[in-house]
């Protein structure tokens, strides 16, 4: 038996490409220099997620990069998916930083267009924009393939990268979103994250067109969840995160329970009910776990929801 | 056009300084549209400064004129004899006509009266929009005469981001609200056109070398040269 070639021989393409229900989580580097941060949630989430999302300055709030933060979570033994936004750097800056990510041992990459300067704490910020994400994608694909730069030039030693992307099920114009999937997937994407899910029947929606033009053969789908810690951060989502769809049943039945505790275990109940549910989903490869500043309740989720042990893949 | 914006009387202030010969100098093309710069804006800012000197009991002589192009050198010689005179000209053209004056007067001080920030459309009375930003490539071609790289937040050219909702961008801020998702925008136009597999097309990175990101821009057409 031939051994299977991979493109990074992550542990997440290796669990994806046999077929397992990939886990994934979400940490978010601190806004200081305090290294310990991530050394913390990395001993959280470690064993309860194939590897986890290290986000860029996320919604544009300068934080500890990425590439710093996904390099301290693999070396506590958790695996990481570098993410990547086009508003920071242009491709020089972006091919630099995948080239020392590929020798720090990073291995998954997340390409995303980025939230708005405008959203965050310096939004007097230049937007970079030079590529979008999907030039981003075929960028880092060409890399990894061809050996080469964006320029065409050729390098001895091409970067082993599983490349990722984003898609919001939720984005507008509704009947473009699986096409612009398509897209990303024509670009080079391996796999892809989607943006928080609230709305299970539109997410359906959505997976029915991604099918009708087979997407959920060429690119690995992971649904994308939230926690709620409490009906606050419902009604958050609903109101200030750009492109969020979060149906009202979905508050009220958050707002139906006692804050504190009691809140925390209906939002922990509510995600292992929404995992079951996406799970059975044709085309559905993983979940997706973006529990924002509560990663401690990803392992007792993980746990309910049926999905420990991880599978161990040599 | 080009369209601007008069900066705060403040700012003005504090540029023309203790200076007393001050010129106040409109544009009658592009600001005199936008209602900004032209000689009408002029004169009432001319009429601005002669009050505040006189609140602060100042000596100064405030003249204004304008000039029917400030960005084109025979237009200025119409004016050459009132800038001479001046110790500072307070420009209220677009950014080119400010520098065209300080190039065609040096060392004469030329100070801005307003900031130039778009080549907009008026879209109904007293409101502009951006519609290009020079970028040097244009594109509109395939997008249904929608501009990505200034009416996209991201100039996105690949379609819309995630932060696209009922046709609006996700950028909305108090000055900016309501701003339509430029990707939206050309997916419906290209539909009405039966063109909607121009979106289909993976576009690769933009040429930005061809925008202000490759240096000062230099156009010469070499047949229109005087032989």
């Amino acid at each position: 038996m031939t051994a299977t070639e991979y493109k990074a021989g992550s542990n997440l393409e290796k669990i994806l490409t046999e077929g397992k229900f990939a886990v994934t989580g979400e940490c978010g580097p601190p806004k200081s220099a305090d290294g310990s941060i991530i050394e913390n949630k990395a001993g959280i989430l470690k064993g309860f997620v194939d590897a986890v999302n290290i986000t860029d300055n996320q919604t544009a709030v300068v934080r500890v990069c990425s590439m710093v933060s996904g390099y301290q979570a693999q070396q506590h033994g958790l695996e990481a998916i570098m993410q990547m936004t086009c508003r920071d750097r242009n491709r020089l800056a972006m091919q630099a930083d995948i080239l020392g990510a590929s020798v720090l041992g990073i291995k998954n990459i997340l390409c995303l267009t980025g939230d708005h300067m405008s959203f965050g704490n310096h939004p007097e910020a230049k937007g970079v924009h030079d590529l979008d994400a999907i030039n981003l994608i075929k960028m880092y694909k060409d890399m990894r393939d061809e050996a080469r730069f964006q320029c065409g030039e050729e390098m001895p030693v091409a970067p082993k990268l599983y490349i990722g992307c984003a898609e919001n099920p939720f984005g507008d114009p509704f009947e473009f979103r699986a096409l612009r999937l398509k897209k990303k997937v024509e670009a080079g994407a391996d796999f892809m994250q989607t943006q928080c899910i609230f709305n299970i029947p539109k997410f359906k929606e959505w997976m029915k067109e991604v099918r009708a033009i087979g997407l959920h053969q060429e690119i690995k789908i992971l649904a994308g969840l939230t926690p709620l810690k409490g009906v606050g951060a419902a009604k958050y989502m609903k109101n200030f995160v750009p492109g969020m769809d979060v149906p009202q049943e979905i508050v009220d039945r958050m707002s139906s329970v006692e804050k504190g505790p009691p809140a925390h275990a209906e939002g922990k109940k509510l995600a292992v009910e929404m995992i079951k549910e996406i799970a059975e989903i044709e085309g559905v490869a993983g979940v997706h776990l973006m529990a924002v500043e509560w990663e401690e309740a990803v392992p007792e989720i993980v746990e309910m929801a049926g999905l420990l042990p991880r599978p161990a893949v040599a | 056009m080009i369209t601007a914006e008069r900066k705060p009387l403040d700012e003005i202030l504090a540029l023309v300084g203790d200076k007393k010969k001050v010129l106040v100098a409109g544009c009658d093309t592009c600001v005199a549209i936008c209602l900004t710069g032209g000689e009408k804006e002029a004169e009432i800012l001319a009429s601005e400064l002669r009050i505040k000197a006189e609140q602060d009991g100042r000596e100064a002589s405030i003249e204004h004129t304008a000039a029917i192009r400030q960005c084109e050198w025979e237009y200025l010689d119409m004016i050459a004899d009132k800038v001479k005179d001046a110790d500072i000209v307070v420009s209220m053209a677009c950014g080119i006509g400010i520098q065209s004056m300080a190039e065609k007067f040096s060392p004469a001080l030329v100070v801005p009266a307003v900031n130039t920030n778009m080549l907009g459309m008026p879209q109904e009375h007293a409101l502009w929009l951006e519609r290009c930003g020079a970028c040097g490539d244009c594109v509109i071609g395939e997008t249904a005469g929608i501009c990505p790289v200034v009416r996209c937040s991201k100039s996105l050219m690949n379609g819309p981001c995630g932060g696209s909702h009922d046709g609006k961008c996700e950028v909305t801020t108090p000055e900016k609200e309501d701003i339509d998702c430029a990707w939206h925008l050309i997916w419906e136009r290209l539909k009405a056109q039966g063109r909607e597999e121009l979106m289909y097309v993976n576009r690769p990175p933009k040429n930005w070398s061809k925008s202000s990101s490759g240096g000062p821009r230099k156009m010469v057409r070499e047949e229109a040269k005087p032989v």
